[in-house]
């Protein structure tokens, strides 16, 4: 077969039509609910599926803000999701730093007690966390998710598998150039470490953004509640507001499409370099 | 080490025989230089191990204990133990995790290798694919549960739809997860979709590490695509497939939110899997000892299954 003068093989369609159906798949539920946040809440079901409403209900977009405090949950999230993120990174890199190229007793046990826990499932601790939480009265607060949240052994991790593979000979030569640790750190290891440093944005962020089981635990009062606890509390209330249910899922879904987005071309390099593919 | 540190300068050299204060100076400065390693870790591990370490420490302790949050704890032995062989809830939740990990974990592996090896080739608008594919990872997934739940809807949702009009009688439309046999296999569904564009960026970054020349060398032999992907392709990938194998199988047996927002761990106890009863006996019962009991298991199940891979992994 020739397209545009150029052979092409059965095996290439066949590639592309797998790859543009599962695509499809793919997002087509995010399209579906596109679709719906514009439409009044008897067309949502209907049959064939208008895709894209001859009437549009920009009204939906509108409502949602006024029927529960959206405004305050999206305030709420943002502002976990940055503190956990920025903590996350920066004590994570400077852990790291020390793992990976500093020498000192105990590294390796030290080293050990992070490894071990990764694979120990949260729910296995959340509850003696979240006791230990009430203990130190920090239950609904947003102090104990941030707590909870900052300093992961996963992030210190990620963080040190990059630094590995940072050439020592880079972190010698400016200690004769005069440099303290601290400044290699800064001047050095963390402008170079960018893919490695995006990966774990990208993951901190979603994970706090996204979180659910942790707002539900620790925070009960609705000022305090995070834009997914938010949503669900919408969706229990109006079950049947189906429009604005997807309005209100559509502008929870904005904030990662961007980071997301902006911070996805580090993404495989990241992946690759830091060694968490194993 | 051979370079010199400040410390060393500063050393008082006027006071003491030369040699002796090389020694003191280099102890100096082997302390000073953990003191200064210590003070990179010590932000991160004071956290770990007030909010992580001490939990985990102290959740092994609770598995024995008897508690509800607010009287005195008593020892309770080995009773928190033996009530999970009387708790039918426990074994029902035991055996679906086990269900939706032996579906699961092979199912999304395969959709993300698969994946991984279409969009590893030089096609066109690639890089679009690839962060559509992720997308659903990193999408909220209550926003996403509740699109799921419509769309499966049983009486109106556009999949039964679509299955009507293709000539499926109303009678025997599945009932998704509204239906006790067909909820566990809507949770399934929607987890692969969710997470299977993750392992796929994990399995792409494992195809980017294969030497080349291992496919040229293969080209000559006169392998095909099939022979390739059998012969190099996958035995390459091993320690990916490995992790992935690891990371797939741990996140199975911990599955929780996915459940709570699109069955509720219904109808009855199709769908209730271990996390969801940990959760339901600490937050709705307040029986923090057995809570953690069950925990105490979903630990040495998840231990055990990775110690497993590990051994298998060291004699591939």
């Amino acid at each position: 077969m020739r397209i545009a003068g150029k052979k092409i093989s059965a095996g290439t369609i066949a590639v592309y039509l797998t790859v543009i159906v599962v695509t499809i798949i793919m997002l087509l539920p995010f399209a579906w609910m596109l679709s719906a946040s514009l439409k009044l809440s008897r067309d949502v079901f209907a049959f064939p599926i208008e895709w894209i409403p001859s009437q549009p209900r920009w009204e939906n977009y509108l409502d949602i803000w006024t029927k529960i405090p959206l405004a305050l949950f999206i305030y709420n999230t943002s502002k976990l999701t940055i503190i956990v993120t920025v903590l996350q990174l920066l004590t994570s890199s400077f852990a790291a730093y020390a793992f990976a190229k500093l020498h000192f007793p105990y590294k390796n046990t030290l080293f050990l007690g992070y490894i071990a826990t990764i694979a120990m499932p949260w729910q296995v601790y959340m509850v003696p966390q979240f006791l230990l939480m009430r203990e130190f009265g920090l239950n609904n607060t947003h102090l104990a998710l941030i707590c909870l949240q900052a300093f992961t052994a996963f992030g210190v991790f990620l963080m040190r598998q990059f630094y590995m593979s940072i050439p020592t000979e880079l972190c010698e030569a400016a200690r004769i150039d005069g440099m303290n640790e601290y400044q290699i750190w800064a001047k050095i290891m963390l402008p170079l470490s960018k893919p490695a440093l995006s990966t774990l944005t990208i993951f901190t962020f979603v994970t706090t953004w996204n979180d659910f089981l942790g707002p539900m635990i620790y925070l009960t009062r609705t000022e305090l509640k995070t834009i997914q606890i938010g949503l669900r509390m919408f969706i229990s209330q109006y079950s049947a507001e189906y429009g604005l249910i997807m309005a209100a899922s559509v502008v929870a879904l904005i904030p990662v499409l961007i980071v997301f987005l902006a911070l996805q071309r580090f993404f495989v390099e990241g992946v690759a370099s830091s060694g968490i593919k194993g | 080490m051979s370079i010199t540190s400040p410390a060393m300068s500063d050393s008082p050299a006027g006071f003491a025989p030369k040699k002796k204060v090389r020694v003191v100076s280099k102890r100096r400065r082997r302390v000073e230089n953990a003191l200064i390693a210590y003070s990179f870790i010590a932000p991160n591990f004071l956290g770990f191990a007030v909010f992580t370490l001490g939990p985990i420490l102290f959740a092994f302790a609770l598995a024995f204990m008897h508690w509800d949050g607010s009287n005195p704890i008593t020892f309770a032995g080995l009773d928190n133990f033996w009530r999970l062989f009387e708790d039918k809830a426990f074994i029902d939740a035991l055996w679906n995790t086990i269900v939706f990990t032996v579906v699961s974990v092979p199912a999304t592996l395969a959709c993300a290798l698969g994946l991984a090896v279409l969009l590893n080739q030089k096609i066109f608008g690639r890089d679009f694919f690839r962060t559509a594919m992720f997308f659903p990872y990193v999408a909220s997934l209550v926003a996403v549960a509740v699109v799921w739940n419509m769309i499966f809807n049983p009486e109106m949702g556009p999949v039964n739809m679509i299955l009507y009009t293709l000539g499926i009688a109303p009678e025997n439309l599945p009932g998704w997860a509204a239906d006790r046999h067909w909820a566990m296999v809507t949770v399934i569904l929607f987890g692969i979709w969710k997470s299977m564009g993750y392992y796929m960026v994990i399995y792409l970054a494992g195809l980017q590490g294969i030497n080349s020349e291992l496919y040229e060398a293969a080209g000559l032999d006169g392998a095909n695509a099939w022979q390739k992907f059998r012969h190099v392709t996958l035995p390459q990938l091993a320690p990916t497939t490995f992790f992935v194998t690891v990371m797939l199988t741990i996140q199975s047996f911990k599955v929780f939110d996915q459940v709570y927002m699109i069955t509720q761990g219904g109808p009855g106890t199709s769908t209730l899997v271990l996390v969801y009863h940990i959760y339901n006996e600490a937050f709705i019962s307040w029986d923090l000892g057995y809570s953690s009991m069950i925990a105490l298991v979903l630990f040495f199940l998840v231990l055990a299954v990775t110690v497993v891979q590990f051994r298998r992994q060291r004699e591939d």
